[in-house]
């Protein structure tokens, strides 16, 4: 027996207890490590999605890492109530409910020219009188190039501009959508793409497929479309030389009224697939008229109210739920991001990039 | 040997076990869920939210039975220093497992979320909407938790110290088995 008042806790003494101490403890690090992603560097991540944008664009202090160049818009939707059978979100009762939204086009570069890419996006916030909101961001696009964020993240790699070049390696992006076939359908649709001369001519679907919840708990697969109805001055370029038309029409057309889209819920058949974003659904499904989104006005992002909203599209009322999409928790967690990122650099916070004074390219 | 005389009370041990599967569980959901872009990241945070709410309502309860019951002492022979580590880390654990869920509400809170706790439970936010709160909050997010993962281990560690080399008694006054 050792000395009953000072133990002995030498490791000579109770090797095998202190061999389990350690070996308890480097375990539960280890299996932290793992599932942090430390000790699992083959895994996609948020970060490696968004430093890839960020290799692909450059960094922009304080700009969102994706649709980086953009216009806050506000105004609010009015429902005629036809979707409610189908959804108990609030949103959907006849009435009005008020939205802070945001144009942009894709890309990392927040002083891109707007006729460098044919695409287009719409964002909202709605805010329902339950304080539960509403977020969605959809592109003038009735599909998305890839289903899976594996694939997007390769998309991004082949990309990726050639520093020799400062273009993208055609070879690569080739390589890249023959081993996609399921580009295919994005691919036609590009094509003939052309860049509209307005956000207000512009169709915006979901792409992502979500779940409409009604009183019954009946769940309803559906996709949605803002169409619009303006259909005047679509035409395919803005001015020439002019590389910031887009913001300048709409501030344009809102001294004329305000800008109106009929929200289309699309309702999935039985086996149409919910988690292939490449893949639209047949046109004979039916689809309900769920009332128009009226934009009456138009801010900066610089210092408008959508500057700081993150539109992670898994921020859903009850009555909306999220499908089996595999492109929506990427699309959640990249956004949380690149929204941490942003509002870091707006904070000052040490080790981010220092904003850049404004500048054009 | 001198062993630490009594247990922690019933009430006491129960939170203290059920809060720590909570709280080691959180740790793992928390690095898991923003290291995925998989369909993980979604429930995960579906889980970490309400969790989170439930760990705070649980260490308030364990707050008021702790300074309702002090615990067993120490046993009379352990070093100075060492009493100071446990007395100082027991603390350090009330300090984080209040201070983390509040400081995710309030992260989510400044960063214009709707803190939803399920389909349609919805919180009130705790803190105006400001995208420099935000940051510096979601970063004391990581930073506590990381610093929460460290006192666990250390905590765990001198557990097994204390039951497996020292054998004073002091693990036992928690698990109960005398």
């Amino acid at each position: 027996m050792h000395n009953p008042s000072t133990p002995d806790t030498s490791p000579t003494r109770h090797l095998g207890s202190w061999a389990l101490i350690a070996a308890v403890v480097a375990v539960t690090v280890a299996a932290f490590g793992y599932v942090g992603g430390w000790l699992a560097p083959q895994r996609l991540t948020p970060k490696r999605l968004v430093d890839q944008l960020q290799d692909n664009a450059g960094t922009f202090a304080g700009y969102r890492r994706n649709h980086a160049k953009g216009v806050c818009m506000t105004g609010y939707f009015d429902s005629n109530g036809h979707a409610q059978p189908y959804s108990v979100a609030q949103i959907f009762t006849a009435g009005r409910t008020p939205l802070v939204g945001r144009f942009a086009i894709p890309g990392g570069n927040p002083y891109a020219p707007d006729g460098s890419v044919p695409i287009r996006s719409m964002a909202l916030r709605f805010t329902q009188a339950n304080g539960q909101q509403w977020r969605t961001g959809m592109n003038s696009m009735p599909v998305f190039p890839v289903a899976a964020p594996q694939a997007f993240f390769a998309q991004l790699q082949a990309q990726q501009p050639d520093p020799t070049t400062g273009k993208p390696d055609p070879a690569k992006v080739a390589a890249f959508f023959a081993a996609h076939p399921e580009t295919a359908a994005f691919r036609a649709w590009a094509k003939t793409a052309k860049p509209s001369a307005s956000f207000a001519t512009e169709s915006y679907w979901s792409l992502n497929a979500f779940v409409f919840v009604d009183a019954h708990g009946t769940r309803q697969p559906v996709r949605w479309r803002m169409v619009p109805m303006a259909t005047d001055g679509g035409g395919d370029a803005g001015k020439a030389g002019d590389a910031d038309y887009l913001a300048a029409d709409l501030a344009e057309r809102l001294t004329r009224g305000p800008l109106r889209w009929q929200l289309q819920i699309t309702l999935a058949n039985a086996g149409d697939p919910t988690n292939d974003a490449t893949k639209a659904w047949p046109d004979d499904r039916r689809t309900i008229d769920a009332g128009t989104l009226v934009i009456d006005a138009t801010q900066a992002q610089e210092s408008g109210p959508c500057r700081d909203i993150n539109y992670d599209p898994l921020v859903l009322p009850h009555g909306i739920e999220a499908s089996d999409d595999p492109l929506l928790p990427a699309r959640s967690a990249a956004y949380a991001d690149s929204y941490l990122r942003r509002t870091s650099e707006e904070a000052h916070l040490p080790g981010t990039v220092a904003p850049q004074p404004e500048k054009q390219p | 040997m001198t062993p630490a005389t009594g247990t922690f009370t019933l009430p006491a041990r129960v939170l203290h076990w059920l809060m720590a599967g909570m709280i080691v569980a959180m740790l793992f959901i928390g690095v898991g869920m923003v290291a995925s872009v998989s369909e993980r990241h979604e429930w995960l945070l579906a889980i970490h939210k309400p969790l989170g709410i439930a760990i705070l309502i649980l260490a308030i309860v364990r707050l008021a039975v702790r300074l309702r019951h002090p615990p067993p002492p120490l046993p009379a022979d352990l070093p100075a220093l060492q009493k100071l580590a446990a007395l100082a880390s027991h603390w350090l654990l009330y300090f984080l497992m209040l201070a983390m869920p509040l400081i995710g509400w309030a992260m989510l809170s400044a960063g214009g979320y709707p803190v939803m706790l399920g389909a349609s439970w919805r919180l009130p936010p705790i803190f105006p909407t400001s995208p420099v709160a935000f940051a510096v909050l979601r970063h004391l997010h990581t930073g506590f938790a990381m610093l929460l993962f460290l006192t666990f281990l250390a905590h765990m560690a001198a557990a097994l110290y204390h039951g497996l080399i020292r054998r004073d008694g002091v693990l036992s006054s928690m698990t109960g088995r005398r």
